[in-house]
């Protein structure tokens, strides 16, 4: 009786041996009873704002200056084309 | 045509000064600096509904009164509707990526929105591939997109979505409410700029196309 309960003691051992290991290296943490605040999460789950509002305003601005230059080369190619053909009316040159 | 250049110092004043204003406007308490992004995204996300009323109303004028006019100012208003929609759909997922964690949610807010821009998407390239007799076709288009706008702003207070209600707004601290309200009229100004020039490129369009005309005849 006492050899089997030995027996069974050193079978065990690494499995007990792993539970109290791991009961000393990862001491649990303390439970949330409801959400973090942003602003108490750890640094590398923070999001940086700054970055985001510069990249909307900006994005706005290059919209709007890419669509003016985008339009100003198609108004000076129509007056182009227009001169050019105005200018073919009046010579009365064919198409 | 009078009121053209001083309309664009007038806008170019305005732009220079709203940074400034939106700097100096109060922290919103929840969500800190990106709240500033709402300064711009809304005052783009009313010129993107303006816009897209006048291309209805101009298009439905062309189908049902025939006026040539009419269908180049709804092709010119359907060009900024899909350009302010841009800077919409660019800001706003840059918003909630920091207020609410993800890029983008399928929610009716954001979905209806993506429809609408992509209905006006599909007016122009009706409009550029779609052939003779497209301009019919795509003004009834426009019509559908405009008749989307009052879906669009009400969804947030039909269906249950992460996006703000319209009751944002009219509850808005009065600190911000004049940051708000000088950036959504700079856009306005800015737009009625755009359209004038956009719709005269189309009436010079219509014009070369005439002399074009004019020229086979000969």
């Amino acid at each position: 009786m006492t050899k089997n309960l030995l027996l069974a003691l050193v079978l065990t051992l690494p499995l007990q041996s792993f539970v109290l290991a791991s009961g000393v290296q990862t001491p649990q943490p303390p439970a949330h009873e409801g959400f973090v605040p942003v602003d108490q999460l750890p640094g590398q789950e923070q999001l940086p704002a700054a970055p985001l509002v510069a990249a909307a305003y900006g994005v706005a601005w290059a919209v709007v200056l890419l669509y003016v230059w985008s339009l100003w080369r198609r108004l000076a190619r129509v007056e182009r084309e227009l001169a050019d053909v105005a200018r073919r009316i009046e010579s009365g040159a064919g198409p | 045509v009078r009121l053209f250049t001083p309309l664009v110092g007038v806008a170019i004043v305005m732009f220079a000064i709203a940074p400034f204003l939106v700097v100096n406007a109060p922290y919103e308490s929840t969500m800190g600096l990106v709240q500033k992004i709402f300064y711009f995204h809304v005052a783009s996300a009313l010129t993107m509904f303006l816009s897209a009323f006048v291309a209805a109303i101009a298009a439905a004028t062309f189908l049902f009164g025939r006026k040539a006019a009419a269908d180049r100012i709804a092709a010119s208003a359907a060009e900024l509707a899909v350009l302010f929609g841009l800077i919409v759909m660019v800001s706003g997922p840059l918003w909630a990526r920091k207020a609410w964690g993800v890029w983008w949610q399928w929610d009716a807010r954001l979905t209806s929105t993506l429809v609408m821009w992509l209905v006006f998407h599909s007016y122009l390239l009706l409009r550029r591939y779609g052939g003779p007799g497209s301009e019919k076709l795509s003004a009834a288009v426009a019509v559908f997109g405009g008749a989307l706008v009052p879906f669009v702003y009400w969804s947030v207070n039909m269906w249950r979505t992460v996006h703000p209600t319209t009751n944002v707004i009219p509850t808005l601290d009065a600190s911000m409410r004049g940051p708000f309200y000088f950036c959504v009229l700079t856009f306005f100004v800015l737009y009625a700029l755009l359209l004038a020039v956009r719709t005269s490129l189309e009436t010079q369009r219509a014009r070369l196309d005439s002399l074009y005309l004019a020229l086979d005849d000969r």
